[in-house]
């Protein structure tokens, strides 16, 4: 069910118009409120009435997480500050956390936008939606949580953590609608499998995953365990949230982006330059209607195409292609570029494989080794050594064959490497570089 | 004619053989033969029992990846010849033996040797017909 279907449907040529009004307002806005950005305009030889047509988008400077590092904590929000009505933060893991505002009229257009996910899901009024993301400075549970009582459903705010009980209250309070990061739903299914629940008993019936890059093998393991259709969703705190982007049912292929409300843009990544669509790149975005913290041309780091074919789902929304990586957990190994996802796609290819890994790069001396530790699950342990070190073997070489470049597998006993409660850590890099 | 023997995997790190050492002890189980294959990387502990369905349970309730395979255990006279002739009888059949282990009784001259073959069905044709003596599961469990 399409949530919104004035909006979600709009013919292309209306559409664009809408979002070159709202534009030109947004440049506007920001340019008079943030002197940041008033600068950095300035600096690219840029004024708000430069903005005449959507194109004209391409001559602002991008922003990154650097200009709002250097802002931090409030000095890139375009409203007075008893405008806003929430705060957000995205985990520092490098440095200061990115904080976002949000005035009442954010949060209710974040709502919308939520509720338009959960549509695009299949979830509708009297639904349980099982809220499992992270509540707190992360975006995720709030975002899902206003989202799901626009929609009209019921909504557990259970956060992330303490499966086994979350278990419990699946199987007590008949949720069907599960919204957490892709990785905690497979030790979900890990800790159902322990327990000894049988996921066919449970009412579950669709799963909104975001946060973190997964892929195709996933969703299949994914959806094969926990007996549901697994959904993509996409979103960022800089950005709004989650509620950016979402698959619909109907295809599950591709992100349709809410574009009444952002512009999404591919660019290379070195050079900055616009890319058509169909073409990958890193996605830009810029927000049109947010008001407490709107940013302009805001890299992702992520890695993406757009689609522009027609979907049949019936919205008219371009669609980026799931995430395939970021331009920064890109590892570069002997000198060639690495993606975690790259790793994944070879291990889910071989039967039986658990999708729990994890890759270690090391230096030795001038060479760097990479090292990608699998758990021997029952399904490929023998008690055969030849039989394991075969497939220890097999692992190596289809890795060789996909990236160019050799790596050690070891194989590790189950459940050594640590379990996701959020976003998984698929990387430890121990090269001092 | 087949004896259930339990396969676990080890990690190549201090205190993991004394972890299982000391789960099958809490559960009152008793080891009859053993074997430990290993690799730079990781070891392959397989073991007989006296009771292989509950040492399989309690080895995964605590984590450990554990399988179960067939193998065979005959009884050969501790002198010297004994495994030879069995080896010989393999060989003419052309059936490969994966891996062996073997142990000595306390009381008897005999020793029991474990095989794991990869035609079981064949080798259990083989060994009779050339009059070696193969031990039933439960003469093992129980030894």
């Amino acid at each position: 069910m399409i949530w919104n279907e004035e909006f979600e449907t709009l013919p292309r040529e209306a559409l664009e118009a809408l979002q070159l009004k709202r534009l030109k307002s947004l440049v506007e806005r920001v340019y008079a409120a943030v002197p940041y950005y008033r600068k950095k305009m300035e600096g690219a030889g840029v004024t708000p009435s430069d903005i005449r047509e959507l194109r004209d988008l391409r001559r602002l400077p991008f922003t990154t997480k650097e200009d709002l590092r250097l802002n931090y904590p409030f000095g890139l929000f375009a409203v007075p500050f008893e405008q806003v009505v929430r705060i957000h933060a995205s985990s520092g893991t490098t440095g200061k956390p990115t904080v976002v505002g949000y005035t009442k009229k954010d949060i209710e257009s974040w709502a919308e936008l939520m509720a338009r996910t959960l549509s695009c899901g299949g979830a509708h009024r009297g639904d349980v939606v099982h809220n499992a993301y992270g509540y707190g400075l992360f975006t995720g549970g709030l975002g899902a949580h206003y989202g799901a009582e626009r929609l009209g459903a019921a909504v557990i705010p259970i956060s992330g953590g303490n499966s086994k009980r979350q278990i419990m209250i699946m199987q007590d309070f008949g949720s069907t609608v599960l919204m957490c990061t892709p990785s905690y739903a497979l030790n979900l299914a890990d800790v159902m499998k322990d327990m000894n629940v049988d996921p066919k008993t449970l009412k579950l019936r669709v799963g909104l995953f975001g946060a973190e890059p997964w892929s195709e093998k996933i969703r299949e393991e994914i959806e094969k365990r926990l007996n549901i259709n697994a959904i993509d969703i996409f979103g960022l705190s800089e950005v709004m949230g989650p509620g950016v982007a979402s698959e619909c049912i109907e295809e599950k292929h591709g992100l349709h982006v809410f574009e009444d409300f952002f512009i999404p843009e591919i660019i290379n990544p070195e050079t900055g330059e616009p890319l058509p669509p169909g073409e990958r790149g890193e996605l830009v975005f810029t927000t049109l209607t947010k008001e407490a913290f709107p940013v302009i041309r805001y890299r992702t780091k992520d890695l993406s195409k757009l689609i522009a074919e027609p979907c049949r789902c019936g919205r008219t929304f371009y669609r980026m292609e799931r995430i395939t990586g970021r331009t920064d957990d890109m590892l570069i190994i002997r000198g060639v570029n690495v993606f975690p996802s790259q790793i994944e796609h070879v291990l889910m290819s071989i039967e039986g494989v658990e999708p729990h890994y994890q890759i270690i790069v090391n230096r030795e001396g001038a060479l760097d080794i990479m090292e990608v530790q699998v758990e021997v699950s029952e399904e490929i342990f023998s008690d055969e050594v030849k039989v394991l070190e075969r497939l220890a073997r097999r692992i190596e070489r289809e890795i060789k064959d996909l990236l160019g470049i050799s790596c050690k597998i070891k194989l590790v006993e189950p459940k050594t490497i640590q379990r996701s409660e959020g976003k998984a850590k698929r990387v430890i890099d121990n090269r001092k570089l | 004619m087949k004896v259930e023997q339990i396969s676990i995997f080890l990690e190549n790190k201090s205190g993991r053989l004394a972890d299982v050492a000391e789960v099958l002890a809490k559960a009152g189980i008793n080891i009859r033969a053993l074997s430990l294959a290993d690799t730079t990387d990781f070891g392959i502990l397989r073991l007989i029992v006296n009771d292989t369905e509950k040492a399989k349970q309690v080895l995964k309730d605590n984590g450990f990846t554990v399988g179960k395979t067939e193998v065979i255990a005959v009884e050969v006279p501790d002198r010297p010849g004994g495994l030879g002739h069995i080896l010989t009888v393999m060989k003419e059949q052309g059936i490969n033996v994966e891996y062996m282990y073997a142990f000595v009784q306390r009381s008897g001259g005999n020793a029991v040797i474990i095989f794991r073959f990869d035609e079981i069905e064949k080798a259990i044709a083989a060994l009779q017909k050339s009059g070696v003596v193969i031990l039933k599961g439960e003469e093992v469990y129980a030894l």
